[in-house]
This record gives C-alpha cells, structure tokens and sequence, in this order.
C-alpha cells in the first residue's frame, strides 16, 4: 500500500462508527490502554520468568520443563486480549499508529518474540533437558532468552514512543 | 519553616529535573524504564497472588514461590520507584495537583500494608499450609487484595497521562 492509499485507509477507519464511538467516549481509551498495560505485564512477565530460569537464576530447584509448562501457555490467551486492545486502539486512532514508523518495529519485534517463544516452547516441551544436554545447548539456550529478554523489553519502549512519534 | 511547597519547588527547579523536562528523549526514556520494570512488579506479584488464591502454582509451596519471585520483584520495584520519583521532581507541583496521582501513591502504600500483614501476620503459620492446594483465608484475601490493589495502581498510572499535561 502507498503512503497516500494507507493515509485514505486511516481516514475511512477514522470514520467508521465504530471508531467515532472509542473518540468520543474519553474513557474508552484510556480503559483500553489499561487493559492493554497489565496484559502486557502478564505477557511480558511470563517470558522474563521463563528466560531467567533458563540463566538458572530462580527457581533451580523446579525442572525448567515444569517452569516453561507453568508460565509459557499463559501467554497465548493474554496474547489474544493484547491484539483486541490494540485493535481497537488502532480503530480509535487510526494515524497514531498506521502512520508511525515506530508501531511497525513494534510488530516486527512482537513477530520476533513469538517465534523465540514458540520455538523455547516447543523444543523444552519434546524434551525436557534439550538446553541442557551439551555445552553448545546450554550457551545457546542463554542466548535464545538474553534476545527474548531484549526483544520483549524493545516491545515494550516502542510501545511507549509511540506516544512521542505519531504523526500530526 | 520549610513548606512543602518550597521544598517540592528546590527540586522542580533542579538541574536534574530541568534535564528531563527540556530534553526530548529523557523523559520518554525514564518513562520506558518504568513501565518495564512496572509490568514486572505487576506480572511477577501475580503469579504469587494466584496461588494464594489456589488458582494457580498449586504443586509449589507458597515459601517457595515468594523466596523465587520475591527478589525479582523488589528489583523491579526499587527501579520503578527511582524511574517514578524521576519523572516526578520534572513536574513535582503538576502530579501532585493531579488526584490520580496522589491515589495511585496511596495505592501502592496500600500494596505495601497488604503484603507487611500478610508476611508479618497471616504467614506466621505458613510452614503449616503452604502446601495445601486451598489456603486459610486471610492468606486468599492477601492474594486477591493484592490484584486489586495492582490494577488500580497500573489504572491510574494510565490516567495521570490522560489528566495531566506535561509539555
């Protein structure tokens, strides 16, 4: 899509009932980007957790095959109720977002995280011990949850300078 | 006599705050910084509050837990307390006329009360439940107390952006 096509997709959003009911009620807003914050502290949590288990700096004591099955599928439904939020987020304020380089290293670095967190899911739920079993798996599996911890953190700040980039 | 109007203006008018009102990036840096480390107070208290209340965790004992989770969230909490305390002397007078402000402060001071009767009180036994799947009910009304008291704080940290002006 061109700049000026997604520019006239922004305005016919904009225009849209649904998107002149989130303007006009001021606490629409507000009530979303709230629900949208503790989501993403669930979300963001869990991940966090789950990364420093695997630098085994809590809860060495538990398998990290219970701790990834303890916190990990948590974040899928929360996941969902982000996307809602952020939807309509997006359906109030069309440009804010649409039209903000910075809301697009957002998804990109979210498309990151999925994949990191899809791919330590899975392969600790076929095998338990799998970034354990060598030398090479275990300086792997730290550095797959330093990039989840510094993607997730990346979500987060751009999340928060979308505020101070968005178009006029 | 020092007011505290005059006391709250020698830190408005600071360097420092000067710094992070005028500088386009401090402040929506600091402001990052809280929300990071505020998620994380916020999630990690969760997954303590979920299994006072039996809904989650329950194959761990509660010792357990808060001696795992514990210290990331007091981590978490001393940098939100100091990222906070930043973005507040930049407009000191401003927050504290803001009422959602002055309840969010109120709320975590309540947060903290929550946790000192929990540990100092209700947890005086804890060796004798923490294993159970259902806990006594003081130790559930901590836990639920506690996610209340949470979403509050995060709900009017969120309205201050919407009832105050800072540029």
């Amino acid at each position: 899509m061109t700049g000026a096509g997604l520019s006239e997709f922004c305005n016919w959003l904009a225009a849209t009932p649904l998107s002149h009911t989130i303007q006009t009620a001021g606490w629409i807003i507000p009530t979303l980007q709230t629900i949208h914050i503790l989501s993403v502290a669930v979300v963001f949590s869990s991940a966090i957790l789950v990364d420093l288990r695997i630098w085994r700096l809590l809860e060495r004591d538990v398998p990290l095959g219970e701790i990834t099955r303890r916190f990990l599928p948590t974040i899928w439904p929360v996941l969902f109720i982000l996307l809602t939020t952020g939807s309509l987020l997006i359906v109030g304020e069309p440009r804010r977002s649409l039209l903000n380089s910075t809301f697009y290293l957002k998804m990109a670095l979210l498309a990151v995280a999925i994949v990191l967190t899809v791919a330590l899911q899975r392969s600790i739920s076929s095998s338990p011990s799998f970034w354990d079993g060598n030398r090479m798996r275990r300086i792997a599996g730290r550095f797959a949850a330093s990039a989840s911890i510094l993607v997730w953190c990346g979500i987060l700040f751009a999340g928060r300078w979308i505020a101070y980039t968005q178009a006029g | 006599m020092l007011t505290l109007s005059q006391f709250i203006s020698y830190f408005e008018d600071s360097a420092l705050a000067d710094n992070i009102r005028e500088n386009d990036l401090l402040f929506p840096l600091i402001e990052s910084v809280h929300v990071v480390s505020i998620c994380l107070v916020v999630g990690s208290i969760l997954v303590i509050d979920l299994r006072l209340l039996g809904l989650a965790s329950l194959n761990r004992p509660v010792g357990g837990i808060t001696k795992a989770i514990l210290p990331l969230t007091w981590s978490a909490f001393a940098v939100a307390a100091v990222s906070g305390l930043l973005l507040f002397v930049s407009n000191a007078t401003k927050y504290l006329d803001n009422g959602y402000f002055v309840a969010k402060v109120l709320l975590i001071c309540a947060a903290g009360l929550n946790m000192v009767v929990f540990h100092g009180i209700s947890a005086k036994d804890l060796p004798r439940w923490e294993n159970e799947a259902a806990l006594p009910l003081p130790a559930r009304l901590a836990g639920g107390l506690s996610i209340l008291l949470w979403v509050a704080v995060v709900t009017c940290g969120r309205w201050i952006g919407f009832t105050m002006q800072v540029h």
